[in-house]
């Protein structure tokens, strides 16, 4: 063990005196599977001789700012970067991006799953490469529902979800009959609550985009989300993201958790997880008015149109992003461990879909999210658990914080969404899209 | 001769350091105060328009700019509060003779070298938790029930936390300041039949003004622009309970990337801090001369 | 006898209080021998568990620790050097060649640090990236030198007004120049109240975790970046994290607790009397 240490702390010092032809910084997310690309990235720097790479790591928020940053005003520090489906169509379409038509010939553009790479394309141009992808969809203990004689439904109701979450709470045994997002930020509890409010029938903008938190579906949505999760959820759920939520259910205290579709390999892993063998995966519940609250989304790879590098760029995206990677994953890591969401090929594949128990609901809840349609009545943006508008992260985040202040019991579901109707209108005046 | 030689061979030594401090605050004031009467948004390109003062007003009107207000007000004075009232106490403690004082005190040195955000990071997750921190674990062997930090005291759990890394540094500079009290002077009181709290209140506390006059101010310069703390804990929330103006300038401007408003924003900032400034140095500054 | 009473009682309290304010500090480091399970484990255990070292290969095998380690002494030592050289002679002036103006352009200076940086995000980054300073050390040595000259400026400032004046009068009367009398007379007696600015000065410029993490990318890093990538990635990282925070705090912590004293005589202030 200490000598694997010394050996790592060698390999560390001579990492920082490393001097190459070509150079790529890439900037991605300190995601598990970013981690795993970057810990098989020797494959790639060995296939490409004349091309080394430079990393720079960092937690989702910070490095949208600093990438963001970088790209509106050219900053040109970096060559590849980690974006998702919200920035590339705003991005795509201001020509920040550099068009990506050089992926090579055994990519196979037309095998990545069309949902995600519609989200990816701006006027027929592919302007990410989709690293991996995600919907949503409800993870559940198959004992608890056995021992309270319940059966999961493949799609179940919101009104299911709401009897399941009272029979399977346990408070003295520390059982929580449902783990939800409650954290405040536009890609924490506001993604949650906006794909649920598409299932609930509500929007966030008119056509004439005016904000809708004074209509009923909202607040039936979030007087939903705050009764169910009151009274069946973990306590401090109001600060809870995605990891927290994640610990909780690997440590037996959810009955089910309704997150990210990525989530299924973590929950599954016995190395992790205490709960492994007893997971069930159901899709993202409905209230029967025709759109399901599962959301859409894909980290991806894109390149600056500042980057003087594009050329080897593209060859480094097309690696990260190609069948072979898959199959290089599989072979160090395991078939579970594949970046999900990406490519029809994927879920062809026998050995991954036996070795991935969510793969199937994966695959339905991606296919079944529709950006460019999100809600039950029209809009005039596309994302289904955001907006593809530059405004809407800040909106997100403040309408975020109000949601969860109603979660904490700090205010009133009403109170919240009328503090929500207020300062989105105050935002999107300011910004000039309503009078 | 020499006085007039060395008047002006004192201006030009101190030319370098007010040239590149006239120039670190001129230039970003500049700009400041050009971006903020534009409507400039980074991921909007376009004409950058000019708008007078159309974000200033938008900055100010909104609804969370006096709790925003109040709350940098609250945050200052708590932190001050605990830090001063604490390190006086701690001061006065760490001066009796105690075993092993130079140990102790390094221990209680300690927060103050740990970064920002780790520490803010190490109480969120290891300590306020109401699931998996050491606090909920107490309460629970105790028979309570856990209290949800960041969702019930916002506010109070990020003063807690800059409190703890801003205590050494106050207790530092108050046991210096101490240690160097007559103590002829407190013999002569205490023959003078004077009890503990007399003897403290009228000996040891005037003597602490200038030592704590400084902690007062180094302290409020920092504690005006608490972010980090507040963006890896509570993000400001719930609602705005935590958010300071700082955090304010950062969820209403930057994160939409609207230039033109986080500038308006900084400058009403900087006119906030020059004012609790002036009344800062109205009130204690004399404390400062002699 | 009352003595040694008292002695123990208060030395019990002191003990216990220093105790509570180490705390976390001690749990971060024993959590970051633990396994990510064990460190979420709702019975935690102060000493009694599985120690292993395996958070602190899984840190250095993730990130390049020490490209962020150098840089941040680059950054942190460079800038103080840099602030303490522009800064003696400015404080001299100010603490021996007293005008009216004096303390009001010691304010002015306290001033500069009140815009704050998320204002000036933007219109600095600009420059920046006009100027070619972005991602490197020295554009980040820069900003730290400035944002901290304010403090260097006035530490020296009330340290050097306790000196006495005749020492560098009978200096200049015999004979000395401006040069030699600093550096002759005046640094040897203000030796520890430079090294403490300095050391202070460290400490702050290695703590900084708003520009150093605006302006940087992959270069020039230093280790408050390398924390950033740990803070809240998709699974468990309690333990990670603890190991990364160990990494990042024990230099400092070292250098500060073998420079106690220093410190201590340093930051009085002048308050000393």
């Amino acid at each position: 063990m200490l000598k694997k240490l010394s050996m790592l702390v060698m390999g560390a010092m001579t990492m920082t005196a490393t001097v190459s032809a070509q150079e790529l910084t890439i900037a991605t997310v300190n995601n598990g599977d970013m981690i795993t690309m970057k810990s098989l990235s020797s494959d790639f720097e060995a296939k490409h001789p004349g091309i080394s790479l430079k990393w720079v790591t960092l937690e989702e928020n910070i490095l949208r700012q600093r990438v963001t940053t970088d790209v509106a005003t050219k900053g040109g520090q970096y060559d590849i970067m980690t974006i998702g489906t919200y920035e590339v169509p705003i991005w795509g379409k201001q020509g920040w991006l550099t068009h990506l038509d050089d992926l090579g010939e055994t990519y196979d553009t037309d095998d990545l799953l069309p949902g995600i790479k519609a989200g990816l394309t701006v006027d027929e141009k592919l302007y990410a490469a989709p690293f991996y992808g995600e919907s949503s969809m409800v993870m559940y203990r198959k004992d608890l529902f056995e021992k309270a004689g319940l059966t999961m439904p493949k799609e179940p109701t919101w009104s299911f979800i709401a009897k399941a979450a009272a029979a399977t709470t346990d408070k003295d045994a520390g059982v929580y009959g449902i783990c939800l997002r409650g954290k405040a930020g536009w890609g924490e509890n506001i993604a949650l609550l906006t794909a649920m409010s598409n299932s609930f029938g509500a929007r966030w903008f008119d056509e004439n985009w005016q904000p809708q938190f004074d209509s009923k579906p909202w607040a039936d949505t979030l007087n939903y989300y705050v009764d169910l999760l009151g009274n069946y959820g973990p306590p401090g759920a109001s600060a809870n993201g995605f990891n927290e939520n994640l610990s909780l259910f690997q440590t037996g205290k959810c009955g089910m958790w309704i997150d990210a579709t990525v989530a299924g390999a973590f929950v599954t892993n016995a190395n992790d997880s205490e709960v492994a063998d007893q997971v069930g995966f159901a899709m993202a519940p409905d209230n029967g008015l025709g759109k399901r609250g599962n959301w859409l989304w894909a980290w991806s790879l894109a390149i600056p149109s500042s980057s003087k590098k594009s050329e080897e760029a593209q060859k480094f995206i097309s690696w990260a992003t190609s069948k072979e990677y898959s199959e290089l994953v599989a072979k160090n890591k395991g078939w579970a461990s594949v970046p999900p969401g990406t490519r029809t090929s994927l879920y062809e594949n026998e050995a991954y879909m036996s070795a991935a128990p969510f793969a199937q609901v994966t695959l339905d809840s991606i296919n079944a999210a529709d950006p460019s349609n999100p809600t039950v009545q029209p809009v005039p943006y596309v994302g289904v658990q955001f907006v593809a508008i530059p405004e809407f992260q800040g909106i997100g985040t403040a309408v975020g914080q109000q949601f969860s202040a109603a979660l904490a019991g700090n205010m009133t579901p009403e109170a919240a969404l009328k503090n929500a109707q207020r300062l989105t209108q105050r935002t999107m005046k300011k910004a000039r899209y309503i009078k | 001769m020499s006085s007039l030689h060395s008047r002006s061979l004192a201006r030009v030594a101190l030319l370098p350091a007010v040239s590149l401090l006239l120039i670190w605050m001129l230039v970003p004031l500049c700009m400041t105060l050009y971006y903020s009467v534009l409507d400039f948004n980074l991921l909007i390109p376009g004409e950058n328009d000019y708008i007078g003062w159309l974000n200033y007003e938008f900055f100010l009107t909104d609804p969370a700019f006096t709790e925003s207000f109040f709350n940098t007000i609250l945050l200052v004075g708590g932190v001050l509060l605990i830090t001063i009232g604490g390190g006086i106490g701690l001061a006065i403690l760490l001066d009796q003779a105690i075993w092993g004082q130079n140990y102790v005190r390094l221990l209680v040195l300690a927060p103050f070298f740990v970064m920002p955000t780790v520490s803010a990071l190490v109480w969120k997750n290891m300590f306020m938790n109401p699931v998996n921190g050491l606090f909920a674990h107490l309460a629970i062997f105790f028979g309570a029930e856990p209290v949800d930090f960041f969702s019930q005291f916002p506010l109070l759990s990020v003063i807690v936390i800059v409190s703890w890394q801003w205590l050494p540094f106050a207790t530092l500079i108050l046991l210096t300041a101490i240690q160097s009290l007559d103590r002829e002077q407190l013999e002569a009181a205490e023959l003078d039949s004077a009890g503990p709290w007399s003897k403290f209140v009228y000996l040891v506390v005037p003597h602490l003004s200038r030592a704590i006059t400084a902690v007062v101010l180094i302290e409020t310069i920092f504690l005006l622009s608490i972010f980090a703390e507040i963006l890896v804990t509570t993000s400001g929330g719930p609602g705005y309970a935590s958010t300071n103006i700082t955090y304010l300038i950062y969820t209403q401007s930057l994160l939409q990337f609207d230039v033109g408003m986080a500038s308006a924003g900084g400058i009403v900032a900087v006119i906030i801090a020059n004012l609790v400034a002036i009344v800062l140095m109205r009130l204690i500054g004399k404390n400062l001369e002699g | 006898m009352q003595k040694t009473q008292s002695k123990i009682i208060y030395s019990v309290l002191a003990w216990s209080i220093a105790f509570l304010i180490f705390f976390p500090i001690l749990w971060t480091v024993l959590t970051s021998f633990k396994t990510e399970a064990e460190a979420i484990s709702s019975s935690p255990s102060l000493f009694m568990f599985d120690w292993t070292l395996v958070n602190y290969e899984d840190v250095l095998s993730r990130s390049p620790y020490f490209l962020h380690f150098t840089n941040s002494i680059i950054i942190a030592v460079g800038s103080s050097l840099i602030g303490l050289l522009i800064a003696i002679p400015a404080a001299w002036s100010m603490a021996f060649a007293q005008t009216d103006k004096t303390k009001h352009l010691l304010m002015w200076m306290l001033s500069t640090k009140m815009l704050p940086p998320v204002g000036v995000l933007i219109p600095i980054y600009l420059i920046f990236r006009d100027f070619g300073l972005l991602d490197t050390r020295l554009g980040l040595v820069i900003v730290m030198t400035l944002i901290n000259l304010p403090i260097i400026v006035w530490m020296l400032f009330t340290y050097f007004k306790e000196i006495p004046k005749d020492i560098l009068e009978s200096a200049r009367v015999d004979g000395a120049s401006l040069g030699q009398e600093i550096v002759y007379v005046l640094m040897p007696i203000a030796l520890p109240g430079i090294a403490s600015t300095l050391l202070l000065n460290i400490i702050l410029a290695w703590n900084e975790a708003f520009w150093t993490l605006i302006l940087t990318a992959a270069d020039s890093a230093p280790l408050t970046a390398f924390i950033a990538s740990y803070s809240s990635p998709e699974g468990l990282f309690y333990a990670k994290l603890s190991a990364a925070s160990a990494m990042a705090i024990a230099p400092i912590l070292v250098m500060g607790w073998f420079s106690q004293k220093q410190l201590v005589r340093g930051l009085s202030f002048g308050a000393v009397k």
